[in-house]
């Protein structure tokens, strides 16, 4: 496509070095383009300066024109480079019939105004920072080899022609095969991904394409490697390359500006912590949270200089950051006669923004390091600081400064990033789509390895015994908080009215104080990314949910997270769970079966996220578990709330010597291992947390048809147990956890199939947690009524039957208006083949009374 | 060769050798760190080096070797510096190579520019952290550093300096303790009025940030005092900008080191920021104007090291060799020269404790444990070792605490006494924070070296109200109890440091914070003088032995530890027995507590291993403290 007279004349002008007469050349660009005369005119009339621009030969601009364009693009077209007002204007002076129908379908091109690439531009400082600096100092200075075509940028094995010619081509014919991203939704998988981007942009006019480098590398290795080393060269071919394709498809199309390529995700996809000298110059991605942004700092791209004496005018371009102030008037010969005009100056815009290491890349016991990052002209202002973003961008380090009168410079360069592209990682946090955007990016061998393991026969014994090896046995309550850690899948029923089904796994246990429940907690909140470790007795309401600040600076309502919402995505561990307030614990009921959190305060109405699973720990009301009553009665809490948790454990002190025996000697031990037995373990950790994270982002069980039936099966199983004594032993919220539970053992399998043996494990432990928390102490049968009236279908029986006793008594007693309160207990008593207590006694002259059949007063009973 | 001065007093020099030799490949870096180390080893060359903690940096000569014994306060980031640059002579154009490792500013003779576009020029990466001397370190662990350095500094061809030691009379302790605490005394006359001085420590310092956030200051003439940071509030001493050219990754915040270096206290440092807030090009204002006054701060304040060798200190111990794991004849030999004297060393110890404690030998003994204890190793997240004493039964309002905090003082070398007063509780920050403006970690009572010693004393607190602060610093101290670690604040999230702290909790009654193990003091005597009574017993002991106490403790905190087999089996027994006489009182908690009581009290006998005797006698010493809890509890429901 370029063709080969073109070098010439681009090694001539198109350079960024300073030396050529930058006016003249750029003019080629703007030479019969209606926007710049325009400016001009509106302008001012002193156009003198600006008359050799026509004269620059057309046809030099035309055949040339496109390659011309990319060699030089960034810097020098910055002379061109129109204000911003004007571009809005460009289509209505320039769309018009008369000015296509002469040219060539590249001459639209040429009619687009093209946007100076700051985030390329100010290259020309780091230029001589740079480590291989043999090369790169005069970048764009072209070396002919053969016959003006096998050109080669010097210092680089960037060859412009073929380079653009393959960029094309991987435009026009790339097909993703993997194509699976959320963001392709609209696309056709099935066509060429870039040239649909292309047709996108013809409609929407969002004049930029944004690149996968990972795409790059697949279609093309060595491109790919020459986009990372030499990114200010092949940046600016590829904008060529793509605005010759976009207007020789859509000559008709008008833009703000030039179409930019903006590649992302450069493989080189690094922590903070790994740049080093060998990064200068070179395309990186890197991720971080954003702390700090400057505000927007114009900066003067081009000096417009008058001379006092003649009016003649010049423009001077920015060199190194600074402006060479003409010393004498090429006109008159005056000395130093030039005034610089700020407002006919040209200034772009920039921010300084720092990133900070995002918290999961630092090392343990070291502090974050930060990077400067500056964003230019449309990417100013896209990021907001506590943002979580990728970003793509060249990597500069600068000297700091030369002081004249001082020999000395302090030997430190200045490092920052001059950013290409930004992804945010967590836009949608706050949103809820889905959790695509949170996918860690896993290496194959790791992924491999992870595969390797979810194959194993016994991995789910394996992950739960890596779990919390601390903690003695228990081993049922591991279980459950390892499939805590998975969750469920996420089902979405909004069309049917009963909206999103929860897939998260609520665990509550409770047991006797000094059972390691907060260590195992602790455990968990250490475990996850996103976990919150709160204390019920040190949490509000407001802690947990949401509050609305007013900003003392800025007198703007803020919404402050609390730490449900914090762990959207992730797991709460509430400790101490007894110990919280009714009201603060009022505000679970929605967040643990809705998974989402109402906020009407101050103003702001908001519903929020929370799909967090809960993990509470809860003690005895009478600090040690009185294995004669029920969970309800131990723990007192509402069973409303309690029926909301899928698992309840206890976790109590067995008391029995093979225990203690195997308890003293996996004490003993911890008090005499080396160090490096713990290093082991911790490698576990690792281990565990990416087979977690692997399986929560790409594993999506779904029920299969024996499974469901299996489900069908326990669930009818369950209701029958109960109905054969005349009470519901369960309810569908029971059926969904088991569904939950189930769904997430296969994704310990790795699994995208629910199949029978996760049926039969969740029910398992459905039952096993069941038989802990929801046996009724006095038959020591499962009734998970227990559960969901707070009171043992056989206690309510046993309460009614003993006031049908006591009316019975009374009755047979005859007439008499009054009775002693003693003696009737006495005689109850002598009655009853059972014990029967105080309490007991007056809970049923309690139920008597409130039929209305007696009431009490001090010590005697008195019939009505 | 050079001679002796030679690489104390200008190390360029000698640099500039091995560079010259070397030139066109980078084994120069090798051999001149290689060099250094082979000096330093010889003998007690070490101690003819100048120390940053003891002379004045005005005293000691730029450009010199250093030592500085600091704690690793923040990580600044990594910087990138003309490792190899050429100049050029704009007379002669003969181009000279030089190398900008080891120094902040390039140089160049008068007619000589640099050549920034060298083909030569090498770019190279160090990282810098901002050090500040070990937070707590006791007077006497400077006073006896110093002391040997002043005596090798005699022997020295050319002190870099005429400085005199105006040290001596830090030998009165009392002087020493108002220097490092003039809250104390003030805090004594007021009674019980607010701790008022608290607020004349930290106020300043709040006020300073306030204002560097206010204005933008660029000349350092006009702007406030700097704020250097120092975790516990009324420090002093040089903090420090500590270069690192290798292997910094394996430094970590709170780190103790000891760094050899070249001292660069260069006045162009801060000239060179000056210009530059001046300089036209937007490209230099990325920081503002609060960053650069911290990360570039006035060289003379905050002078430069340079560092050539550093190490990681296992202790601060002047005593003791500084490292300990090294097959040393020299170390070997010292340790078993002390071990064969340990046993009566902890006698005298536990003689001169029981009489600190008014005659409580238990309460003595496990003192002792908690003195030598420490966190050896994680699991999971459990920290195993610590050893959380609360002290219960202290008399109120007595003077009684302080002057334990003075005898600990004088024992451990790092150590802080936390007055847990409402006050204290509400203003002071026990969390290190990351200000965002100024680009730093601006540092926390808990940011604290490993194995100090933090002594909190709760009969000063009153009742009173806990405000949002309040409550996160109890929480903070709960955390650091527990778990061993701070939740660091950085804004947009928290980070876990763990940390390595020795709390020891003063209290009337069971302490609101959490412990490993309540002792309740059972005074023996009832000195009719505290004050008197407490001081004679510092000034009785000898210095001799003192330094015995010393050496004693740190050792035993670094011995191994390993139990056998068979008495695992009888630890399994009698853990089994005891749970069937009595499932209630015995959880494994109580098996935690007598396994760590037997490992303190194995290796503070100097034993490595457990044997059946020490396991009987740890159970022994519990039944003994709990027997006491019990009857305190008696006592009180009685008096109730």
């Amino acid at each position: 496509m370029s063709s080969p007279a073109s070098t010439p004349s681009r090694r001539r002008g198109g350079k960024r070095g300073r030396g050529s007469n930058p006016p003249t050349r750029k003019c080629s660009q703007d030479a019969r383009s209606p926007p710049s005369q325009k400016r001009r005119t509106d302008d001012s009339t002193s156009t003198g300066d600006l008359q050799p621009m026509p004269t620059s030969p057309p046809a030099d601009a035309q055949s040339p024109g496109a390659p011309d364009l990319l060699f030089s693009s960034p810097p020098q077209f910055r002379h061109s480079a129109i204000p911003l007002d004007f571009d809005i204007s460009s289509p209505l002076t320039y769309g018009t019939p008369s000015s296509r129908v002469e040219s060539t379908p590249r001459s639209g091109v040429r009619g687009t105004p093209v946007r100076q690439r700051p985030d390329l531009g100010s290259v020309r400082k780091a230029r001589q920072v740079d480590l291989h600096s043999d090369g790169l100092a005069e970048d764009v200075a072209t070396t002919e080899q053969s016959l003006g075509q096998r050109l080669v940028i010097w210092g680089t094995d960037v060859n412009i022609a073929s380079c653009k010619e393959k960029f094309q081509r991987f435009l026009q014919r790339f097909i993703d095969p993997l194509a699976k991203e959320d963001e392709d939704i609209g696309l056709d998988l099935n066509e060429p991904r870039y040239m649909q981007r292309l047709e996108e942009i013809n409609i929407v006019g969002e004049p930029f394409l944004n690149v996968n480098c990972d795409h790059l590398r697949s279609f093309d290795a060595n491109l790919y490697r020459q986009l990372i080393c030499y990114p200010q060269e092949v940046i600016p071919t590829f904008d060529m390359a793509a605005n010759e394709i976009f207007f020789d498809r859509y000559p008709d199309s008008i833009l703000e500006h030039q179409i930019q390529v903006r590649p992302y995700n450069a493989l080189k996809t690094r922590n903070m912590r790994n740049l080093n000298p060998e990064d200068i110059d070179q395309l990186i991605t890197i991720s971080g949270m954003v702390i700090r942004s400057s505000q927007i700092i114009p900066e003067m791209q081009e000096a417009f200089f008058k001379c006092q004496v003649c009016a003649f005018t010049t423009r001077v371009e920015i060199d190194r950051g600074r402006i060479a102030e003409p010393s004498v008037c090429k006109n008159c010969n005056t000395v130093h006669s030039m005034v610089l005009i700020h407002n006919r100056s040209m200034f772009s815009d920039k921010q300084m923004i720092k990133l900070q290491e995002s918290p999961e890349d630092m090392p343990a016991g070291q502090t974050p390091h930060t990077v400067v990052l500056f964003a230019h002209n449309d990417l100013v202002d896209k990021v907001q600081p506590g943002d979580r973003v990728n970003v793509t961008g060249i990597y500069r380090a600068v000297p700091i400064r030369v002081n004249p009168r001082m020999s000395s410079v302090k030997s430190v360069y200045k490092t920052h990033i001059d950013v290409i592209h930004y992804r945010k990682t967590d836009a949608k946090r706050l949103h809820g789509v889905d959790e695509e955007t949170e996918q860690k990016i896993f290496a194959e061998e790791r992924v491999e390895m992870l595969k390797e393991l979810s194959k194993k026969a016994d991995i789910y014994e394996r992950l739960s015994l890596a779990l919390a090896p601390s903690i003695y046995e228990h081993e049922d309550i591991k279980k459950g908080i390892l499939l805590q850690l998975f969750g469920g899948s996420r089902k979405d029923f909004t069309h049917t009215g009963r909206g999103n089904f929860r897939a998260e796994i609520n665990i509550l246990l409770c047991g006797d104080p000094g059972t390691s429940k907060s260590q195992l907690l602790q455990y968990v909140y250490n475990l996850v990314p996103r976990g919150q470790y709160t204390s019920g007795k040190g949490s509000s309401a407001v802690g947990l949910t949401a509050y609305v600040m007013k900003d003392p600076e800025t007198r703007q309502l803020i919404l402050q997270t609390g730490a449900l919402v914090l762990s959207d995505n992730g797991i709460c561990c509430i400790d101490e769970f007894d110990k919280m307030n009714e009201s603060t614990r009022s505000v679970l009921h929605e967040v643990m079966e809705q998974q989402t959190l109402s906020i009407a305060k101050a103003g702001i109405i908001c519903q929020l996220n929370a799909r967090t699973s809960i993990l509470a720990a809860a003690n005895p009301i009478e600090s040690q578990w009185n294995p004669k009553k029920t969970t309800i009665e131990n723990i007192q809490l509402p069973h409303t709330l309690l029926s909301r948790f899928d698992l309840i454990f206890l976790m109590l002190d067995p008391r029995d010597e093979a225990y203690d025996r195997r308890l003293a000697r996996h004490l003993v031990s911890l008090y005499y291992r080396s160090e490096e037995k713990m290093e082991e373990e911790y490698m576990d950790m690792a281990v565990l947390r990416d087979y977690i994270a692997y399986a929560r982002c790409f594993i999506n069980p779904r029920l299969s048809e024996e499974a469901s039936q299996a489900l069908i099966e326990a669930y009818v199983e369950m209701r029958k147990i109960g109905s054969g004594r005349g009470m519901v032993s369960a309810y569908p919220r029971q059926l969904e956890s088991l569904i939950r539970l189930a769904e997430a053992h296969a994704k310990v399998r790795f699994s995208e199939k629910v199949e029978t043996i996760d049926v039969e494990e969740a029910k398992r432990l459905h039952r096993e947690a069941l038989k802990q928390s929801a046996t009724d102490p006095r038959t020591g049968i499962v009734d998970i009524s227990i559960l969901t009236t707070g009171m043992s279908a056989t206690a309510r029986k046993r309460k009614e039957e003993l006031a049908q006793a006591l009316r019975k008594l009374i009755q047979s007693k005859g007439k008499a208006p009054s009775l002693k309160y003693q003696q009737l207990f006495d005689a109850l008593r002598a009655q009853s083949d059972t014990a029967i207590t105080k309490e007991m006694f007056e809970e049923a002259l309690r139920a008597l009374a409130d039929d209305d059949f007696l009431t009490v007063t001090g010590k005697t009973v008195r019939l009505l | 060769m050079p001679c002796v001065g030679d690489w104390l007093s200008s190390p360029f020099s000698i640099v500039q050798g091995f560079f010259a030799q070397n030139v066109p490949n980078s084994d120069w870096e090798k051999k001149v760190t290689e060099y250094f180390k082979e000096k330093l080893k010889e003998n007690n060359a070490t101690n003819w080096v100048p120390s940053l903690n003891d002379v004045p940096v005005h005293y000691l000569k730029p450009n010199s070797l250093v030592k500085f014994r600091c704690m690793v306060q923040d990580m600044f980031d990594p910087e990138f510096y003309m490792g190899v640059y050429e100049t050029v002579d704009s007379n002669t154009n003969a181009r000279v190579l030089h190398f900008g490792k080891y120094r902040d500013v390039a140089e160049c003779g008068p007619q000589q520019e640099i050549d920034l576009n060298s083909s030569q020029s090498v770019t190279l990466e160090r990282q810098t952290f901002y050090c500040v001397p070990v937070p707590g370190e006791s007077a006497w662990v400077k006073e006896i550093s110093f002391f040997w350095l002043s005596n090798a500094s005699q022997a020295r061809v050319s002190p870099s300096t005429s400085y005199t030691p105006s040290r001596h009379k830090r030998s009165y302790e009392e002087d020493e303790e108002m220097d490092l605490h003039p809250s104390k005394q003030k805090e004594q006359h007021m009674g019980n009025g607010s701790g008022g001085d608290i607020h004349g420590c930290v106020e300043p310092k709040r006020l300073e940030t306030e204002a560097s956030a206010g204005h933008h200051l660029i000349s350092p003439n006009c702007s406030p005092p700097l704020d250097l940071n120092f975790p516990l509030p009324g420090e002093k001493g040089p903090a420090c900008l500590v270069k690192v050219y290798e292997s910094w990754d394996s430094f970590k915040v709170n780190d103790v080191l000891e760094v050899y270096g070249i001292l660069s206290v260069d006045p162009a440092l801060s000239i060179v920021n000056n210009e530059e807030s001046s300089a036209l090009d937007p490209m230099e204002c990325m920081d503002t104007a609060e960053e650069q006054r911290v990360h570039s701060p006035p060289a003379s304040l905050v002078p430069r090291i340079h560092v050539i060798l550093a190490q990681k200190l296992q202790h601060i111990n002047p005593l003791l060799p500084a490292c300990l794991n090294e097959e040393e004849s020299k170390t070997c030999e010292f340790v078993s020269n002390f071990m064969s004297e340990l046993s009566p060393v902890r006698a005298e110890l536990l003689g001169f404790l029981t009489h600190a404690l008014l005659g409580d030998s238990l309460a003595a003994e496990y003192l002792i444990l908690h003195l030598i204890s420490t966190v050896y190793a994680r699991q999971d997240v459990l920290p195993l070792g610590k050893f959380t004493v609360n002290l219960s039964g202290c008399p109120r309002n007595s003077i009684f605490t302080e002057h334990i905090y003075r005898i600990i003082q004088q024992l451990v070398p790092a150590s802080y006494r936390l007055q847990m007063t409402i006050e204290n509780m509400n203003r002071l920050r026990f969390i290190p924070h990351k200000d965002y403006t100024a680009n730093r970690l601006v540092s926390g009572v808990l940011q604290l070296a490993s194995n100090t010693s933090l002594v909190i004393d709760e009969t000063q607190l009153e009742q009173g109200q806990l405000d949002s602060a309040g409550v996160h610093n109890v929480t903070a101290l709960g955390n650091l109890i527990t778990w061993q670690k701070v939740d660091y604040d950085f804004n947009y999230h928290r980070m876990e440091f763990p940390c390595n702290i020795n709390v020891l909790i003063t209290s009337e009654g069971r302490s609101l914070l959490p412990s490993d193990c309540q002792v309740h003091l059972q005074p023996q005597i009832t000195p009719p003088n505290m004050e008197e009574y407490m001081s004679s017993l510092l000034t009785a002991v000898l210095p001799s032995v003192l330094n015995k106490f010393r050496i004693y403790l740190s050792l035993s905190r670094l011995l191994d530890y390993s139990i056998s087999e068979e008495v695992t089996k009888a630890v399994e027994d009698d853990f089994v027995e005891m749970r069937k006489n009595d499932p209630e009182s015995v959880t494994a908690d109580d098996l935690h507590r007598t396994l760590l009581v037997a490992r303190f009290l194995s290796l503070s006998a100097g034993q490595t291993t457990l044997s059946r005797e020490r396991w009987l006698r740890a159970k022994q010493l519990e039944v003994l403290r709990k027997a006491r809890l019990q009857q305190q509890r008696c006592v009180n429901g009685n008096e109730l």
